[in-house]
């Protein structure tokens, strides 16, 4: 299985809350492949919105995001574009 | 141990522990299932589930529709919530480890969940919580509307339920072989939670204002409903002390029904009737159990509780036919819709009034819904042939709403007619003394009533302006004022005159305290939940009319609610010695 890793800063005012959470896992959703989200030492599902949430990250933090499937790169990418999309 | 006062709202002393219900907080009771019960709470969270998305989307339409697309979007969150996957997988995997109820492990889940979003620094998500809050509020209501009612029944010791307020409909979706006693935060003694709570004879303390904040759920209570006191946690003294109470009171109870069947017969000869008030058919055979000799108030709201449609004529039909024939030859009271005040119905859109008990309800809505008001005359006539039917009207202001009722009554006699269907030509129609109006017109009245039935809970709130339901100006509600005390004999004087029979279905009807006095009055008939009716039988038959119209002539020569009170108390203590 294709594993790939990108590590991000948030750009979002929002920080990844609310509207840019909520976004991120809808679109991490129409994808097979496992997505998780690490900040400092909290590894959480990045299909799941409590897990987003939990993380806490603000406009400024670092995450690493990984995937783990067929469509992993594919995942990566447009993950990437929901987090550094500036509202 | 603690000790809450509330007002006592239906007699009898329970042990039990806490069962808390309702209310929106997350506060579930630790309720342990079996291993094989696991499936079926998958199941329940599951639909649950569903049923919340389902809200949330009908929500969300709305709102964009209403509003707009933006403000709609915010429920997308909710929606990310609801289905999302840690949460879910959480609880069913700790359903499956710690074989708890699922309610029990999702409020857990969601306050640990709220818990670690609270401690991270960050307004934004602050707000948010109110989110989950209110996605998480959906779905356990959800859970607890599908689980309640099958958790009470299931539960093997009885419980003593607790909840801030409990509908009418509520109460009765209560069962008496899980419930044994249950308290409120706000209501009245003459509440139609208390009333409900007496038909079914399970003791209760309302009014308590504070026993959903200092009662934990599976805390052991003392539910004393004849003082109107919980004790929580007792100590081992004060629990013997209401066991051996307990005891002796279900003694006494028992040696009233020995003689249950005996007349309500005074020592000089007179008798009196002594009926009994119900809700539900079903209730037919603990009247029957209690010595009761009829029914003087059939109420009828319950046909439209609890359901979306509304009843059909056949439904009310079955029901009073059934009544009918099960107490024939006795007489069965059936008293028309009384919605409004309390008891608000679902399937109509009633907006919300300032003060509801003066506002649109009872006749009043009866005569601006004529459809429903017929279907219910035509179905209590229809029954009439079976049985010994009466008609009587809740809320008669005047002379003109009598005569307006009476004239949709004959209306549905002429199209029975017409149709060629049986009823008893002869039913015998009376107006309930409820308002003051009608009791200081009583004389108008009972020329064209063949009977009256004083209704005494609402007669009282109306006459001393007393919100009957309003914890604050409680102590003002006293049967023994001497404004009450004068309207009563103004009815009963005003049907005598007319030759007419007056009777009484309210909560003083079965207060041993005042059967003495209205007995000296002069009222007929008694009318009271079933489980008072052996007791009162006992009282009646102990004094003779002579005595009762002695102590009736010096209690209407009081001042006051007090020394009346004071009086009676005396005389009853005399007699029952």
């Amino acid at each position: 299985m294709p594993v790939f890793k990108k590590k991000i800063t948030v750009m979002s005012k929002q920080g990844l809350h609310a509207r840019p959470a909520a976004l991120f896992v809808q679109v991490a959703n129409k994808f097979d492949s496992q997505i998780t989200v690490s900040r400092e030492s909290e590894k959480v599902d990045g299909k799941s919105i409590m897990g987003i949430l939990m993380l806490g990250a603000e406009e400024g933090s670092v995450i690493y995001l990984e995937a783990e499937g067929d469509d992993a790169q594919q995942a990566i990418l447009e993950l990437e574009k929901v987090i550094v999309k500036e509202e | 141990m603690i000790r809450l006062k509330g007002i006592a709202a239906a007699p009898g002393i329970k042990t039990g522990l806490a069962y808390k219900i309702g209310r929106e907080d997350f506060s579930i009771p630790k309720q342990s299932i079996k291993p094989e019960e696991i499936p079926l709470q998958i199941q329940l969270f599951e639909e649950a589930l569903i049923q919340t998305r389902r809200e949330i989307i009908d929500l969300q339409k709305r709102i964009a529709s209403d509003l707009g697309q933006e403000e709609a979007e915010i429920f997308d969150a909710h929606l990310l919530v609801l289905e999302d996957r840690m949460l879910i997988e959480e609880v069913i995997s700790r359903l499956k480890k710690d074989n708890l109820s699922v309610a029990f492990i999702f409020s857990e889940v969601l306050k640990k969940y709220i818990d670690v979003f609270s401690k991270i620094e960050d307004e934004y998500l602050k707000e948010r919580i109110a989110d989950i809050n209110d996605v998480g509020r959906r779905i356990l209501r959800n859970l607890l509307g599908k689980e309640q009612k099958k958790s009470l029944v299931d539960l093997k010791e009885k419980v003593v339920v607790v909840s801030h307020d409990l509908s009418p409909s509520d109460t009765a979706a209560m069962h008496k072989q899980s419930v044994c006693a249950f308290i409120t935060d706000i209501g009245g003694k003459t509440s139609h939670t208390a009333i409900m709570a007496k038909a079914l004879e399970i003791p209760a303390v309302v009014g308590t204002e504070q026993a959903t904040q200092i009662i934990k759920s599976d805390d052991f209570l003392i539910v004393d409903g004849s003082m109107g006191i919980v004790i929580v946690n007792p100590d081992e003294e004060t629990l013997e002390i209401y066991r051996q109470e307990e005891l002796k009171l279900k003694g006494l109870s028992d040696k009233y029904l020995l003689d249950k069947d005996l007349p309500a017969l005074t020592k000089d000869g007179k008798i009196v009737e002594i009926v009994a008030n119900i809700e539900f058919p079903d209730e037919v055979p603990t009247v029957k159990l209690h010595g009761g000799l009829g029914i003087g108030l059939y109420r009828t709201e319950f046909f439209y509780m609890n359901r979306k449609d509304l009843p059909t004529e056949e439904e009310h039909f079955q029901a009073y036919k059934y009544v009918a024939q099960e107490m024939k030859p006795y007489p069965v009271i059936i008293r028309t819709l009384d919605l409004g005040g309390d008891k608000f119905l679902s399937q109509f859109e009633i907006p919300k009034e300032m003060q509801p008990f003066l506002g649109w309800r009872a006749i009043r809505f009866c005569f601006t819904k004529p459809d429903i008001f017929k279907l219910q005359l035509r179905a209590v006539l229809r029954a009439s042939v079976f049985g010994k039917l009466k008609l009587m009207y809740p809320m008669i202001s005047g002379i003109e709403e009598l005569r307006q009722a009476n004239n949709i009554l004959e209306e549905c006699k002429k199209e029975l007619k017409e149709k060629r269907v049986a009823f008893d030509e002869n039913i015998e129609v009376g107006a309930m003394v409820e308002v003051p109006s009608a009791a200081l017109t009583a004389d108008i009245l009972a020329k064209e009533a063949h009977f009256f039935s004083i209704g005494t809970n609402d007669l009282i709130q109306y006459a001393l302006a007393v919100d009957r339901t309003n914890e604050k100006v409680a102590y003002l509600y006293e049967p023994a004022h001497p404004a009450v005390l004068r309207m009563v004999k103004n009815v009963i004087d005003a049907a005598h005159q007319n030759n007419i029979w007056v009777g009484m279905c309210g909560e003083m009807a079965s207060d041993e305290t005042f059967i003495l006095l209205l007995l000296g009055l002069g009222l007929d008939e008694f009318s009271m939940p079933s489980l008072a009716i052996p007791q009162i039988k006992h009282l009646i038959r102990s004094i003779s009319m002579e005595e009762a119209k002695k102590i009736a002539d010096e209690a209407m020569s009081l001042t006051s609610a007090k020394e009346v009170n004071a009086f009676m108390q005396r005389k009853l203590k005399e007699v029952k010695r």
